[in-house]
């Protein structure tokens, strides 16, 4: 049920156009034994069936800019290999205060935005 | 290659390697770099950004599950909350005033970032 909730409070978040995962992953570090590698890899399988709902809406209304897609997903294919590359090898109490870090830019991110 | 060329691989890069290295983050990333580097429409810079953080997490996810990482039975239970959320927050995504709530947000993003970067 825990598991349940925090899944339904991240995607409510993530349908509002705030990054889910940043609510997810330090959920599942407080609350449950999870390690820092475990609670990503949870992230970004959820995130498949949750990202085809929502491409499927997106796509039926047409807010797909595609002529820049092309490009930036060829230089992701090689980013995410690297990264996950480099996560699932590192030590996971390391991993957590360097994501912990990245997490402190997007909070900060966040207050100072102009709407 | 153009410099618009190398521009998109590039940021496409960068949002790789982040959303890979952390699991999340890729679409904090691409959404304003659509906005402001290309000057993609905010609304269509959402859109725009799942149809690129899609493929790169698919990618991701596979090199996770070589290292035997992902946990099915909890990532199901979450998938289940996290399509039923996604659905409501999306239909609401429009009627709601969303600045109040990025402040909170933000603010129990900083702790939460702390309580991970120090304990």
């Amino acid at each position: 049920m825990k598991l349940f909730i925090f899944g339904f409070l991240s995607g409510i978040i993530s349908g509002m156009g705030i990054g889910g995962g940043t609510i997810l992953i330090p959920s599942l570090i407080f609350f449950t034994p999870l390690t820092q590698q475990q609670a990503q890899g949870i992230n970004l399988i959820v995130f498949i069936p949750v990202a085809f709902a929502a491409l499927i809406v997106h796509f039926k209304e047409k807010n797909i800019e595609f002529k820049f897609v092309k490009w930036i997903i060829l230089g992701g294919v090689f980013g995410a290999l690297i990264g996950s590359f480099i996560a699932v090898n590192m030590d996971s109490s390391n991993l957590k205060k360097y994501f912990g870090i990245f997490l402190l830019f997007i909070g900060i991110y966040e207050l100072i935005k102009k709407e | 290659m153009d410099t618009k060329v190398l521009k998109l691989v590039g940021i496409g890069f960068v949002t790789g390697i982040i959303n890979g290295l952390f699991g999340s983050g890729g679409g904090t990333l691409i959404v304003p770099a659509l906005v402001f580097i290309l000057g993609i429409e905010d609304y269509k810079a959402h859109a725009t950004a799942i149809s690129i953080i899609l493929p790169l997490s698919i990618i991701s996810t596979f090199i996770y599950l070589k290292k035997d990482i992902i946990q099915y039975q909890i990532a199901t239970m979450i998938a289940i909350g996290g399509v039923l959320g996604s659905l409501i927050g999306a239909k609401f995504l429009n009627k709601i005033p969303t600045s109040v709530l990025r402040k909170i947000f933000g603010t129990i993003i900083i702790i939460t970032a702390l309580r991970m970067i120090f304990k």
